[in-house]
């Protein structure tokens, strides 16, 4: 399996640790309730998923994938600070 | 026997072998299945269940009967394909799955009791009593089953994993693999040609026929001259591509020295990871032998192998060949044989319309149904509408037609397609995205087509990556009409083979369906068909015909059963290569390794770090006597120790104090420049991620400290909050963990010792306790941190990790002069058990703040990491398992980490498990041992007693619940 | 009082020789990693052309020549190699002195790249990884920096710590190399 790193391109998947699903922190208004989702509730869905991968033995990037779970195909990736995932405050 | 004037060996070196103690001659190029039958051996080995005598079926990697043993002790290797093997001067090699010897083998009498051996007799049999299993039937069984085997001693040699990178991976050096290879090295691509035989040209070698106008091994050999001219192009041969796999990576194993004699420092075999942006894959079809009676005699072979044999090898199989096919293509076996002056004695064709031969005779319309001889054949019987008949012989060749070799095809899910026209499955398109069919394994049997689906797939290719065709020119060649009418098995009595080396025969199959094991993949459990080193390569489609019939289906709705890789055996040692010893993982050595070594120290792996684990000093003959003393060096004097294997984290920017805000529970924002704080890191879940001092070190400076054990993952989480949930924030990390040799020093005397070394001189006003900042230690820029991991009055000095050896031995002299020391792991857990202090011991994943009693750390101020989820009423419930001290009451030797705690009235049982223990130790100033627990509502308990029981060491004593601080629990000591 | 005496990451270990491929210790005076502050990246650029001699390294690039030369080390950040980093620089990028944190060897010879393929899993084709690029990368498990430093020579960094483990597994990969011939 090969991963595109928006910085170093096309890599070995050994180089990546997989985090699981991309995910948005919950904003500062969040219940308890919306924190439960976002740590423990996971969709799991047959197609397409995004997750987030670290190029750690690389250039340290963390990179959104978007993945098919079904065919394997890496249909996109893209750094992870570009994806918005840290919330209103 | 050899051919005059036949193969390709012409002229070769002779070579010396040995095969079942025998000394033989045989040429270069032989392999070990050609070379056996120039010397006229045909019984090679015994079947699996059966101890039926065995001959060679084939001529390549999907030999099923011919495997033997080559070479002997620690170097031996089981379960090798004679006919892979190539011959060296001096190579040994035996038969494997008989006793004592091949010609006589005792088991050959479950042949006789074959009746009973049917599918499925195993599961039936050995059911009852079931105590019996264990015990009687499966050692019974295990020395019964099994191939070769390995000689259980330590591989003595070596192999390797290496990648390699390409625009196309071409799988295979028939005509089509050859064309494409051909096409894209012209046009400039860079191209890895993988052929699995030791020369390339695939049949083309086994052949008799034409290519513009040269003999087919001509035109070999003149397109691997050009290719070899390329730069671009990389030719590998002995390489069997093994599996395809995601985004256009190919596992490929490189027989490396298989072929001579061992030489020093090379290793066997090489296993490739290769990443190729296409891939043609012209594997080429694999000859699928007929099931009749007695099929499985030395001396019957794949019509096929015996044009191998005669063309490429130079050897005749027998004087007298009989020859049984279903199809046009297979009577160049008789051709070529009688135009090498060879007996044709019959050729049986199943078809009424079989082409007729001046050459040699033909019965159209007739079936072998049975065959003669036991240690090789010595005749069949051909039925037809004129009744039976005998025919003496002693080799028969047969072909059922050809199985396209797409295995590859269908590594990530794909599935295959039924071709009616050739009755057999074909690759269908697109299941391997990159890789492309030509030729045999697309179905295409003629050479002609081959060349063409060679050039055309290449082609498709070129254009996919951005590259011209530059020359494509076709060459010439035999566009021989396939013409076969499936036959699968011979309608008969007595058994008749499919899966040659797992023994199913046709009765097996059709049991398994009687018996509803009607899907093809409950069938192949059931029966064991396509299992072990072939994985019915030879078997597999007719196996499916047969079930189809028996289940009154079609092929196709009756499926297949799934390829997977690898494609051929791929050793462990190979899979494995450079994994054993120093290469199983990286190991860290701190700069005070050697210094450590030279003062006696034991090690101990700390994750990748080696550690000092004690210094055992004079008349010492236990670690336990070391640790005391040192615990005591530090308690009374002063003790040095090597923490650089800590994480250590630079943060720099405007926006430092807020990253640490967020990812630490407590405030580093209010932290003073010039000081030190504890701080404690929630995962979101929030549960405890690790602990550590961080310092600051300037306006936007710090250093963060973590643990040894969770330095990695702090830093990918560090990267993760910054990158992915504040990329807003201006703030750079870098871990400077290898930059920095760090020692504690630590004892009432460590700012006497420190005092002899620092330029400036440090005093409890200057420096406090927390306190940090710049020093010159002898000439050198170093940082200094008064922190304490002791609770005695410690320091940790840094400096660039270039000076750690001398640094350390230096400390080490001068903490000697004041009756201290250095101290390792042992006395440094100990003197931290004392003081409560925490490791991953205790923050071990489940652990919260709460249960810690640090849930005053979690600042009520500010947002941060695992904040909301760290106040779930369930994290903060009472009787949740915190963190207390224990003490043994009575005398009680032993004390150990791991251990579950219980009431003492109740039954030590799970369900009234009470909490368990993390660490211990002995502690000197108390004379007896301490433990840390986690303990439900442990602070509650305080004074109770507790059942401590480790069932797996036997250990089984009362403890009081205490504080977890055993030593100065006000902290005097550190201050002073 | 005695002066500390330094060593470097591969004191007692190198230089090797195998057949035609030759692994030596390179000890670069200096290493600063320099992490441009938030849109600085063109001001750093300028500083270093004038103090150093070289500009900031794009992604997988490296720029200088041996003894003064910055190679792009992971995401908006450069490893100078050579004097140390300018004060400069100080109030418009992150500046970590790194000079002891790296073991720094070169491997060269004909063969040197095949010697490598059996470390790391990145493509160094020499039409693909030209001199000049580089690539944060694995070595052998470890997390590395490879660079090509000339037609048949690379820079290759590991973790101090991990010194002894490069050096094996390199001289473990030289030997089965020079076996093939």
């Amino acid at each position: 399996m090969r991963i595109t790193c928006p910085i170093c391109g096309d890599r070995d998947r050994r180089e990546f640790y997989v985090k699981g699903a991309a995910l948005a922190r919950p904003e500062a208004s969040a219940t308890l309730e919306d924190w439960h989702e976002h740590v423990n509730l996971r969709d799991n869905r047959a197609g397409e998923t995004k997750e987030l991968w670290y190029h750690e033995m690389g250039c340290s990037a963390w990179i959104e994938v978007c993945r098919n779970t079904v065919s394997h195909e890496i249909v996109s990736t893209r750094l992870a600070a570009t994806a918005d995932l840290g919330a209103k405050r | 026997m050899r051919v005059a004037g036949k193969g390709l060996l012409q002229g070769a070196k002779p070579v010396t072998f040995s095969f079942n103690g025998r000394h033989m001659m045989g040429l270069e190029g032989d392999t070990l299945a050609s070379a056996l039958l120039a010397n006229g051996v045909h019984l090679v080995g015994r079947s699996f269940k059966y101890h039926r005598p065995r001959g060679i079926l084939t001529a390549g990697s999907e030999e099923p009967n011919a495997l033997v043993t080559v070479g002997s002790g620690a170097q031996q290797d089981p379960n090798v394909r004679a006919t892979q093997q190539e011959i060296f001067e001096g190579l040994e090699a035996r038969s494997q799955n008989c006793w004592p010897s091949v010609e006589h083998d005792v088991q050959a009498v479950n042949d006789l009791a074959a009746p009973f051996f049917g599918a499925g007799f195993y599961y039936k049999t050995f059911m009852w009593p079931s105590a019996f299993w264990e015990k009687i039937y499966e050692p019974i069984i295990r020395k019964a089953a099994g191939l070769g085997a390995l000689s259980g001693q330590p591989d003595p040699d070596i192999s390797e994993k290496a990648y390699a990178f390409c625009d196309l991976l071409v799988i295979g050096s028939g005509p089509a693999g050859l064309m494409a290879a051909l096409v894209a090295g012209r046009a400039g691509a860079d191209v890895i040609l993988a052929e699995e035989d030791a020369s390339m040209g695939g049949r083309l070698l086994s052949e008799v026929e034409q290519i513009d106008g040269l003999p087919g091994v001509d035109w070999v050999a003149q397109v691997l001259a050009e290719l070899g001219d390329m730069d671009n192009v990389r030719l590998m041969p002995r390489t069997a591509v093994t599996g395809a796999y995601d985004q256009g990576t190919y596992g490929a194993l490189e027989r490396v020295a298989h072929h001579h004699p061992r030489r020093a420092g090379l290793p066997r075999e090489c296993f490739w990871r290769i990443v190729a942006k296409r891939a043609v894959l012209a594997a080429g079809a694999i000859e699928r032998p007929i099931a009749f009676a007695n099929n499985d005699r030395p001396g019957i072979m794949t019509a096929s192998a015996v044009r191998s044999y005669l063309n490429r090898w130079g050897v005749a199989p027998g004087l007298r060949v009989t020859l049984f096919a279903n199809n046009d293509q297979a009577h160049h076996t008789a051709r070529d044989l009688v135009q090498a002056g060879m007996h044709v004695a019959m050729v049986v064709d199943s078809r009424h319309d079989a082409p007729d031969s001046d050459l040699f005779p033909v019965m159209k319309g007739a079936q072998v149904c049975n065959t003669g001889g036991r240690k090789r054949i010595d005749s069949i019987t051909v039925r037809s509408v004129a009744g039976e008949e005998r025919i003496q012989t002693d080799c028969l060749a047969m072909s059922g037609g050809w199985n396209p070799t797409l295995h590859l095809t269908c590594h990530l899910n794909g599935r295959p397609q039924w071709n009616r026209d050739i009755a057999s499955f074909v690759p269908t398109p697109g299941t391997v995205p990159g890789l492309a069919c030509a030729g045999a394994c697309n179905g295409e049997f003629s050479t002609a087509g081959a060349l063409r689906e060679g050039v055309e797939v290449a082609g498709q290719a070129l254009q996919e990556l951005g590259l011209k065709v530059v020359d494509a020119a076709l060459p010439q060649a035999g566009d021989d009409a396939y013409n076969m009418t499936a036959i699968w098995a011979v309608p008969g009595k007595g058994r008749a083979w499919l899966d040659f080396q797992n023994d199913v025969t046709v009765k097996d199959v059709k049991q398994a369906a009687t018996e509803n094991f009607r899907s093809v993949e409950h069938m192949k459990r059931y029966t064991t068909q396509g299992m072990a080193t072939d994985q019915g390569k030879n078997s597999n489609v007719a196996a499916l015909a047969v079930l189809a019939d028996a289940t009154g289906r079609g092929i196709p709705e009756t499926g297949t059963t799934t390829f997977r890789p690898p494609f051929v055996p791929v050793s462990m040692a190979a899979m494995g290569a450079g994994a054993a010893g120093m290469g199983f993982k990286p190991q860290r050595f701190l700069t005070s390794h050697l210094a450590s070594k030279e003062l006696g120290a034991e090690q101990i792996e700390v994750g990748l770090w080696y550690r000092a684990s004690y210094f055992p000093e004079g008349d010492e003959s236990n670690w336990r006597q070391s640790c005391d003393r040192e615990i005591g060096l530090v308690r009374d004097h002063v003790g040095v120790c090597d923490v650089s294997t800590l994480g250590k984290i630079d943060i720099q920017g405007p926006d430092a104090a807020k990253l640490l805000d967020f990812v630490y529970s407590n405030t580093f924002s209010t932290l003073k420049v010039g000081k030190v704080r504890y701080g404690l890191m929630l995962r979101e879940d929030g549960f405890v991620m690790d602990d550590g001092t961080t310092a600051r070190m300037g306006e936007h400076h710090y250093v963060m400290t973590t643990t040894t054990a969770a330095a990695g993952q702090v830093m990918a989480h560090l990267e993760f909050v910054r990158q992915a949930l504040r990329p807003e924030w201006d703030v750079q990390i870098t871990s400077v963990t290898e930059q920095w040799a760090q020692f504690a020093v630590a004892g009432p005397k460590s700012r006497e010792l420190l005092n002899g070394i620092l330029s400036e001189k440090i005093d409890n006003d200057s420096w406090p306790f927390m306190g940090c900042g710049t020093v010159d230690v002898m000439g050198v820029q170093g940082r200094l941190f008064r922190i304490s991991f002791s609770g005695e009055m410690a320091y940790e000095l840094a400096v660039p990790a270039r000076y750690g050896d001398a640094l350390f031995r230096e400390l080490v002299s001068r903490a000697k002069t004041l009756d201290g020391g250095a101290y390792g792991m042992e006395a440094l857990n100990v003197l931290r058990i004392e003081k409560g202090f925490l490791t991953h011991a205790e923050l071990n994943g489940t652990v919260t703040a709460f249960d810690l009693g640090l849930q005053g750390m979690v600042s009520k101020k500010k947002d941060c990491i695992g904040k909301p989820m760290s106040a779930r009423p369930g994290l903060m419930a009472e009787d949740r398992q915190r963190l207390v001290g224990l003490k043994p009451i009575g005398a009680v030797k032993q004390l150990t980490s791991g251990a579950h705690l219980f009431n003492p009235d109740d039954p030590v049982e799970r369900i009234y498990d009470q909490g368990y223990v993390t660490s211990v130790g002995f502690s000197p100033a108390l004379g007896h041992m301490i433990g840390l627990a986690f303990l439900k509502s442990g602070p509650d308990r305080i004074g109770d007693t507790v059942r401590l029981v480790d069932h797996l060491r036997g250990i089984d004593a009362l403890c009081e619940v205490v504080d977890p601080v055993f030593f100065d629990p006000e902290g005097t000591r550190a201050r002073g | 009082m005695a002066d500390l005496i330094a060593l470097t990451p591969c004191d007692g270990l190198l230089p090797v020789t195998i057949g035609s491929i030759n692994l030596t210790e390179d000890v670069p005076e200096a290493m600063t990693l320099i992490a441009p502050y938030a849109g600085q990246e063109e001001a750093v650029s300028e500083r270093l052309e004038a103090a150093h001699g070289m500009a900031f390294p794009a992604a997988n690039r490296s720029t200088g020549k041996a003894g003064a030369r910055a190679i792009w080390f992971g995401q908006g950040a450069a490893l100078l190699q050579g004097s140390a980093a300018t004060q400069e620089l100080a109030d418009i990028a992150a500046l970590t002195d790194q000079s002891d944190a790296w073991a720094v060897v070169r491997l060269e010879g004909k063969s040197a790249a095949e010697v490598l393929a059996r470390l790391a899993p990145v493509d160094l084709r020499s039409q693909v990884f030209k001199r000049g690029h580089t690539a944060r990368c694995e070595v052998s498990h470890m997390m590395g920096s490879i660079t090509r430093v000339g037609p048949e020579a690379f820079q290759i960094m590991v973790f101090r710590s991990m010194a002894r483990t490069l050096v094996h597994d390199l001289k473990t990969a030289m030997a089965a190399v020079d076996a093939r011939g």
